[in-house]
Formats: C-alpha cells, sequence, structure tokens
C-alpha cells in the first residue's frame, strides 16, 4: 500500500485528490492535509466583498466529502518537509500542526509516498506598511475578508445617502501584485452596486495598480480580433473603465497605506499619495512558508522552494533578461528536482520568471505584475500531476508522462462586472496560450482563433454557473467527472 | 471625472453606442453569445 499526501484543499488540492482517490484502489491511501475545515469556491468571494453572496454560500464544510469518498482529512496546517525522513524514521514525512478546535498547536508527522504541494499563496499583506484587513485596507481573498468588506461598503454606501462624497479605492497593494483580473471584478462590482443602490454620483471610484497598462493583467495583456482590427486588451479595458467613469492610475508601487490614505511610488519615481474612505489593495502571495529538512536535521529549504517560497520544479530557473525568456522554461509535469516523488500544483509551483515585461523605478523598486495562476490551469495541472502520481504509485509509470505545460494550455477567464440575472455582465477572456509564444505566433503571442475577450449578460450567467458547477464539483457529487477542471 | 476632456485619461478610448450597449443586455443575443462562449470554452478545455 502507498500514501499520497495532499498538501492543501482548495481549487488544485481539491483536484489532485478527488482524481487521484477516484484513478486509486482502496489499497492506496490518499490524505489531504488542510488548515480550513471549509472548500472556499474563491472567485464568488468577489460577490460576498459586495453583499450579494454569503460566505456560506461560496463555501462547504470538507469533511462529509472526505467520508464520502474515502479520503483521510488531516485539519493542520503543514509547517516542514522532510522528504529522506529521519534516521530511524520507515521514510519521508510531513510536519503538520493542527487547527482543528481543541487540538490547535499540536503537532503531528505525516507520512507520504507521494506529496502534492497544493498550499496556494500566502497573502503577504506585511510585504506593505498598513496593508489588509487587520491594518488600514480591506481584501477579498478569502470569504472572512469578504465579508468584512462588504460591511465597510455599506458603511460608505450609508454615508453616501446623507449627502457625503466618498473616495473608493480598488487595486493592487505591492508593485509586485498578481491577480489584478479578481481586483477588476471587484472594482466593477462596487461600481455596478453604487449604481443599484443609486448612489454612484456621490462617489469618485479609482483604480491603483501595478500593471503598466490597463488590461495587462499580469500576462502582458492579450491581443484580440475587434472591428476589423487587431487590438490590445488596453483599448478594450480602457473603454470599460471610460463608460463607468472610473479613473486609474497604474505602474503604481505601493509604499503605505495610512489610515484613509495610500502613498506610493510610480514607474517614473514620482511619490503620489491619494486619500481614500474605502480602499480595498491585493496582497502580493509568496509561498506559505514551509521549510525543508534532510535525514540529518540539516535545512534544505533551499534546495526545495525558490527565495519566494514557492516550490521548484522543472522549470528553467536560470536567470535571463527578457528578450531571452522562452516558453520552454515553463515547467511541464511540477516535479520537484530534487526529490521525484515531490510535486507542486496551482499557485504553490515556483514560476520561472514573470510574464509582463519586468519593469524598474528610477530608485530601483521592481513595478510589475507577477504572473497569474488562475483556476482553470490551477485544475488542469493539479489534474494531471494526479493522474501521473497514480501511474507511478500503483507502478504503471517511472515517471511522469502526462505534460500540462502553460505554455501549451489556454484558459478562460470570466470576470463579473455586475452581478444581477437579467442587468448583470461580467467579460468572458480566453487565451491561447497562457505563455505567449512570438516564435509560433510573431505578431500577437497566441493563438487569435482561441483569443477573444466580450462583454454581456451571458458572461454573468456563465460566472454563476461556474459558481455551482464548481461547488457541485468539490463536493465530488454524482457524475463530477464530467464536469471539466 | 470629466467625460471627453481633451487630453483626459478617458479623451482617447473607444465608447460603446448605444446600440452596443443594448445588445450587452439583450436576452437573444445573449442567449447566442451564452452558446458560442461556451462552445469557444468547450474547445479550449478540449485542447489540454
Ligand atoms: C478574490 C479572488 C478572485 C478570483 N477569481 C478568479 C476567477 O474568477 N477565475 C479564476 O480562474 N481564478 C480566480 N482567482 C484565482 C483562483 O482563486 C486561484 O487560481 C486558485 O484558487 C488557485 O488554487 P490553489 O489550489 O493553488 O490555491 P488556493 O485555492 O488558495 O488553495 C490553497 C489551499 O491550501 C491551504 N493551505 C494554506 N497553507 C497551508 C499549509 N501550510 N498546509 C496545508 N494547507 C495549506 C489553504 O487553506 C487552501 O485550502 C481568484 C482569486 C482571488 C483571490
Amino acid at each position: 500500500m502507498s500514501r499520497l499526501v495532499v498538501l492543501g484543499a482548495g481549487i488544485a488540492g481539491q483536484t489532485a485528490a478527488l482524481h487521484a482517490r477516484r484513478k486509486l484502489g482502496r489499497d492506496h491511501e490518499v490524505v489531504v492535509v488542510s488548515p480550513n475545515s471549509r472548500w472556499n469556491w474563491i472567485p464568488s468571494n468577489i460577490w460576498v466583498g459586495v453583499g450579494v453572496m454569503r460566505p456560506e454560500q461560496v463555501t462547504f464544510p470538507l469533511q462529509p466529502v472526505y467520508e464520502k469518498t474515502g479520503i483521510t482529512f488531516v485539519q493542520a496546517k503543514a509547517v516542514s518537509v522532510h522528504p529522506e525522513g529521519r534516521s530511524g524514521s520507515p521514510g519521508p514525512y510531513v510536519t503538520v500542526e493542527q487547527t482543528e478546535q481543541g487540538r490547535a498547536g499540536e503537532t503531528e508527522m505525516v507520512p507520504y509516498d507521494y506529496l502534492i504541494n497544493a498550499t496556494g499563496p500566502k497573502l503577504n499583506f506585511g510585504a506593505t506598511k498598513g496593508l489588509g484587513p487587520s491594518a488600514n485596507s480591506l481584501s477579498v481573498c478569502t470569504y472572512d475578508h469578504a465579508a468584512h468588506a462588504s460591511k465597510a461598503l455599506d458603511e460608505a454606501v450609508e454615508r453616501m445617502r446623507k449627502g457625503e462624497k466618498q473616495t473608493l479605492l480598488v487595486g493592487t497593494g505591492h508593485g509586485n501584485c498578481t491577480c489584478q483580473g479578481a481586483a477588476f471584478e471587484y472594482i466593477f462590482n462596487v461600481e455596478f452596486e453604487l449604481r443599484r443602490r443609486g448612489v454612484r454620483e456621490k462617489a469618485r471610484i479609482v483604480w491603483l495598480s501595478n500593471e503598466h497598462e490597463l488590461g495587462d493583467f499580469g500576462m502582458g495583456g492579450m491581443f484580440i480580433r475587434r472591428g476589423g482590427y487587431v487590438t490590445h486588451s488596453r483599448v478594450f479595458t480602457e473603454s470599460l473603465f471610460t463608460e463607468r467613469g472610473i479613473e486609474w492610475v497604474t505602474r503604481a508601487h505601493v509604499q503605505e497605506v495610512a489610515p484613509g490614505e495610500v502613498s506610493f511610488e510610480t514607474l517614473d519615481g514620482e511619490e503620489r499619495s491619494l486619500k481614500f474612505d474605502f480602499g480595498m489593495l491585493l496582497p502580493p502571495f509568496s509561498g506559505v512558508g514551509l521549510k525543508a529538512y534532510d535525514a540529518a536535521g540539516g535545512d534544505i529549504t533551499s534546495r526545495l522552494f525558490a527565495a519566494n517560497g514557492f516550490m521548484l520544479v522543472d522549470g528553467d530557473y536560470a536567470k535571463k533578461p527578457y528578450e531571452e525568456w522562452s516558453p520552454d522554461d515553463w515547467p511541464k509535469t511540477y516535479q520537484s528536482p530534487a526529490y521525484p516523488n515531490v510535486f507542486a500544483v496551482g499557485i504553490a509551483f515556483a514560476p520561472p520568471h514573470a510574464i509582463s515585461k519586468p519593469m524598474t523605478s528610477p530608485k530601483g523598486t521592481p513595478i510589475f505584475p507577477t504572473p497569474p495562476r488562475t483556476g482553470m490551469p490551477s485544475g488542469v495541472m493539479a489534474r494531471e500531476v494526479a493522474f501521473n502520481v497514480v501511474d507511478m504509485m500503483t507502478g504503471k509509470e517511472k515517471a511522469p508522462t502526462r505534460k500540462a505545460s502553460l505554455a501549451h494550455m489556454g484558459a478562460a477567464c470570466i470576470a463579473s462586472a455586475g452581478a444581477s440575472p437579467l442587468r448583470g455582465t461580467a467579460v468572458s477572456m480566453t487565451v491561447f496560450p497562457i505563455i505567449p509564444d512570438f516564435k509560433a505566433y510573431p505578431d500577437t503571442g497566441r493563438e487569435l482563433r482561441y483569443t477573444s475577450g466580450e462583454i454581456g449578460l451571458a458572461g454573468h450567467w456563465i460566472k454563476h454557473l461556474l459558481h455551482f458547477g464548481f461547488i457541485y464539483k468539490a463536493k465530488a457529487n454524482p457524475l463530477w467527472v464530467a464536469i471539466p477542471e | 471625472m470629466d467625460a471627453r476632456t481633451p487630453f483626459g485619461q478617458s479623451y482617447y478610448p473607444p465608447i460603446p453606442t448605444p446600440f452596443t450597449k443594448r445588445m450587452r443586455t439583450n436576452l437573444l443575443w445573449q442567449l447566442l453569445r451564452f452558446v458560442v462562449i461556451n462552445v469557444k470554452i468547450l474547445r479550449m478545455v478540449r485542447k489540454h
């Protein structure tokens, strides 16, 4: 019997665990280690953040799903990986710290034969002074954060109803943030809600981001066919902002968030500040801070993890200038080069470099988005890695055979711009491949047939369908396998 | 924000015509777009 341990029960971890459990016979064990007892469909946190959904609608308890499917659940957070075990111990293991009520803080060893790290991001609010819900700005990254943001929005609306003007600021809270798409959805949903609640004219809404231009989304933007032209997503995005009367400041690195005031440096070296009454600024992401030790107890964290805490896999991590970047740099099997029974999927793997061109201010501050890793690719790579691990566990293969490089994978992203069954809209975007390939597609980096963007009510319906579909799938309800990642 | 103030950031971007805006929530058109976008997404999914 062998044992697969999956760290994390997010989009990637849940996908990997359910597929592995489905494929493996009962003589093999699948264990999931995750600190939270509930699963969260993170994309719908945006709607929690504007009060159109409650946290219970975007989450469900994990334990019943694992009982039904035969997965062992350890409610704990992994703290260190011991890929060689310890002298005297039977094999590799992970040290975890319990988070379950009554056992919080207890540590335990969880042995594994194969390990999939799907721990997602650490929300690194500490990177910017005053950033985050425990300091001076709001977030929608977790359902709790989003519920808090919704309350703050209600209070701002109340002030507007009393006749006060309010400045609402939404964007990224550091020069190296990713996930601009989530902030984009939030600002559009806030604007939609203010119109719905009849106070739009009292609000100044400002976008603040580290993107070089609007519509970059951390992937250098994209080119789409539109009105007989091939147009950059910047044009489309600026149009959406202008139409809604939203101002924008780009190329910005937030230095500090004080109560009601944000200070930032721009790529041209200027230092500016902006007062706000309501501020939702995303944090930068890093790895969750797992440590690694060899059999003798020596620290080998740098063999398994990059400096930013994400796990090193089969990418090309050699430092090279933007001009020399290649789609081939991107990992294909997500296997650790140091330990072949260890994999990392979703946000947890270390990207070899950014996708948007790195830019630095005259003061040497890097101001550019780090690569986005959205739900669809996270799910696809988790599924392929799970299949590879199953093949290796059952002795069918000695090494991974399936590949899931972002350079050969497309993504669909539906960005909500307002939630309402008949008046709502969302931007439906598809890109192929995620990593631009200027050799294969010299003018645009991507295949135009599969790269598109449009806004409309249909997108909102699809976003709603995805909400129910993915929660259904993550609950492993009947025929869940038929729903694609 | 000043709409169409010369040289301001909102001066240059294209803005949708009333017809384009209407079509974004026109039920028949959006039902068709719903099918088209889903087909596009499924073709993308099949590519992997
Ligand atoms: C507000 C918001 C909106 C978004 N909207 C979209 C969208 O519309 N479309 C889209 O495609 N993507 C969207 N994304 C991105 C999407 O959520 C991510 O791509 C996806 O969640 C990544 O999956 P993951 O499993 O890698 O990480 P996560 O989903 O974050 O899961 C990580 C898991 O690991 C657990 N964990 C953390 N630390 C430890 C530890 N030490 N030990 C064990 N477990 C641990 C966590 O509790 C969690 O269960 C959005 C993101 C945000 C923040």
